[in-house]
């Protein structure tokens, strides 16, 4: 099973870097999309000898829910604010890649000392469960459209996800259920957000929101 | 009880939803929902409630202590939102730019408020700290709308900051919480129950405890409003209508602290106690020196008010952080900064309806023109700067004393400088606002006057002077049993 669950590993890396080269929000949205389904599977994968039922149901509802139902709310929202591409985000398409390939290596130092920790199946796990989350504050940071923060922070909550499958953290279902239903609700409210956002600025340029300071 | 406790403000913010129509109901569902809850929490006081769900839920006497806070607030809260929905026009012109704009239905208002108040029952009822942190992020999602009743551009910038800065926070405190579960690995059970955590503390790994701890504080911090990660709450506090404000400052910044308390007291019993109590000691500091330097000068009471929240969730770190004498002190803090930070942010409610600007500079004569408002709003003033005879003063005695007995001179040295120079500040703000003639006739509706809007924040006002005047030895008993369950005796 390592092998597979290293690929998924690879692949988990591929769509960060997708996530921060690309400027098109639809291209995000899939990357971020891609990213829950590489999780869902990476948990089966995980268990499979004792596959139990509060895995399956974990995994299914978080895949279905983070590459199913969020994304079709921000593409939502996205059609709703006229929004197409990220426009000069604060730190440029390439020099994010430049930075996320610094942080891979950064997350490779932390996380390889930590992988004799690991429970079980792949050690490159937790590196790429720390990258992840990495990536999704670099979003959060470095670009002007709401919904790209939105991305970043979903980014975030994926990489958490994943450091949890590495460590194999059984939280009980009802605290998982809750967690995702939480994650759910954020996302809903940050959607509706946006889609006023756009209603009353007609732009979703976070950075220009800026009535409010001292 | 418990279940009681967290249903019926569930059960009832939904059903407030569905009653789009009929507004005298909602509204009576609101002051009925608010007023079981208060008489479930009393209760609680005399027949303490066992725990369910696996012990996931349970009351210690910091969550009685907290949760009462809370439920007493929103009592308070909820008396002044029948009035201020009854009074309120839906269509209105903005005071600041001129603009025309609606407010949120009232249903999904009042529908909120009620969630808000089930999320803050589920963050103190707790024992779990998975399900501590789906309840604290809960209550921002069932805050974030009331943020946005008024509908226009800043209330809406404020909204998505908070939606999104706290977010990002208590995304961290999430991976905080996993740190914690890789810590406790070597414990036979991995179950993150306080119970458990404390139990096993000295088989947990103290490198990931550490790195758990700093997450978490980094996390909770943000939505407690520790400098540096406050900047969300000066805009929301000072975009919501202010009896949301009222709650945000009164009872949600506490269900943060009860957070980090809950870390802090698992820190304290794995022998980590220093490392934890520096941290919380120095954010508390900075936070008391951010907060003094934008009350400086400050231009809008609700953005000063704000600050003072920062300043005071300084205080309350502090105080936490240098435990011992000062950790009871911190609570008997957190009682005395609730009530008036809430009774302050209904008064300004008051003073923003009668005088339509939130401008200190705009506002003259209150003594004159709101006979009730005004020398309500001094004494607010002096009460939360911390003058005798109101609570404040005390708890903030009793804090330096604290420090002092710890041997920590230059802390309390700092303390005294902070609150001194915010005492000044503010004064100056205030005190502008109260005397002098008023400029020509206050434009606003005579409403202010009427018992609704004045009653709940005298009230308020009156436990906190009742607090400074004379502390019965009950209340110092459950202070002192507070300070031990949350692990800062």
């Amino acid at each position: 099973m390592p092998t597979a669950l290293d690929l998924l590993g690879v692949l988990l890396i591929l769509a960060n870097l997708r996530l921060l080269g690309s400027s098109r929000l639809a291209a995000c949205i899939r990357a971020v999309a891609l990213q829950a389904v590489i999780l869902g599977a990476a948990a089966l994968l995980a268990n499979l000898p004792d596959l139990d039922a509060r895995v399956v149901i974990i995994a299914v509802a978080s895949t279905g829910l983070k590459a199913g139902a969020l994304p079709w709310l921000l593409r939502r929202a996205i059609r709703e604010s006229g929004a197409v591409r990220e426009i000069e985000p604060f730190i440029g398409f390439t020099a994010s890649l430049l930075v996320g390939v610094g942080l891979l290596g950064l997350c490779f130092l932390i996380g390889s000392p930590l992988s004799a920790h690991v429970a079980a199946g792949s050690g490159l796990l937790i590196t790429v469960s720390l990258f992840t989350t990495a990536t999704g504050l670099l979003v959060i940071v470095s670009r002007r459209k709401a919904v790209t923060q939105v991305l970043g922070y979903l980014a975030m909550e994926n990489g958490i996800y994943a450091f949890g499958m590495a460590f194999a953290i059984q939280e009980p279902l009802l605290v998982e259920m809750g967690v995702l239903l939480d994650v759910f609700v954020a996302v809903f409210v940050m959607g509706i957000t946006i889609y006023n956002i756009s209603r009353e600025f007609d732009h979703i340029d976070t950075d220009r929101l800026s009535a409010l300071k001292d | 009880m418990l279940w009681l406790l967290l249903l019926i403000p569930t059960g009832a913010g939904l059903l407030a939803m569905t009653l789009r129509r009929q507004a005298r109901l909602r509204r009576w569902l609101l002051l009925a929902t608010a007023a079981a809850h208060a008489a479930l929490t009393a209760l609680a006081w005399f027949f303490r409630p066992e725990p369910v769900l696996y012990g996931w839920l349970g009351l210690d006497h910091a969550s009685l202590l907290f949760l009462s806070i809370t439920s007493s607030l929103f009592m308070a809260a909820s008396a002044y939102t029948a009035g201020y929905l009854r009074r309120e026009p839906p269509r209105k012109t903005d005071f600041q730019e001129g603009l025309l704009f609606t407010d949120a239905p009232e249903a999904r208002f009042v529908g909120c408020l009620l969630l808000f108040l089930a999320t803050m029952t589920l963050v103190a009822e707790s024992r779990h700290l998975g399900l501590l942190w789906v309840g604290v992020e809960a209550t921002t999602l069932a805050s974030a709308p009331l943020i946005y009743f008024h509908r226009h551009h800043r209330s809406l910038e404020a909204t998505w900051k908070y939606l999104l800065i706290c977010s990002v926070g208590i995304a961290l405190a999430l991976q905080g919480n996993f740190f914690l579960a890789v810590a406790a690995k070597g414990t036979p059970e991995v179950h993150l129950t306080i119970e458990h955590l404390m139990a096993g503390s000295r088989q947990l790994d103290p490198l990931w405890l550490k790195a758990a701890f700093l997450l978490l504080l980094v996390g909770y911090g943000t939505k407690m409003g520790l400098a540096p990660m406050h900047t969300w709450l000066p805009d929301a506090h000072s975009e919501a209508p202010s009896v949301v404000s009222a709650l945000l400052s009164g009872a949600l910044l506490n269900c943060a602290f009860l957070g980090i308390l809950r870390v802090h007291a698992i820190m304290g019993a794995a022998g980590l106690g220093d490392f934890s109590s520096q941290l919380l000691i120095g954010l508390g500091l900075v936070s008391m020196a951010v907060a003094a330097v934008f009350i400086i000068e400050q231009a809008d009471f609700k953005r000063m008010l704000a600050y003072s929240s920062v300043e005071h969730m300084g205080i309350l770190s502090l105080g936490a952080g240098l435990g011992g004498l000062a950790g009871m002190g911190s609570m008997l803090h957190l009682v005395n900064h609730s009530f008036t930070k809430a009774m302050l942010f209904l008064l300004a409610g008051n003073i923003l309806a009668a005088y339509r600007t939130k401008s200190t500079r705009q506002v003259r004569g209150l003594l004159q023109a709101l006979p009730l408002t005004g020398p309500l709003w001094l004494a607010g003033f002096l009460a939360i700067a911390g003058s005798p005879p109101f609570g404040l003063f005390v708890s903030e005695l009793i804090i330096l004393k604290g420090a002092l007995q710890g041997g920590h001179v230059l802390v309390a040295t700092a303390y005294l400088l902070a609150l001194g120079v915010i005492f000044a500040a503010m004064a100056r703000s205030v005190l502008q606002m109260a005397y002098g003639t008023p400029e020509g006739a206050v434009p606003g509706p005579a409403r202010v006057q009427e018992a609704w809007a004045v009653l709940p924040p005298m009230a308020l006002g009156a436990i906190v002077l009742a607090l400074g005047v004379y502390m019965p030895p009950w209340l110092q008993t459950a202070l002192s049993d507070a300070a031990r369950a949350a692990g800062v005796h």
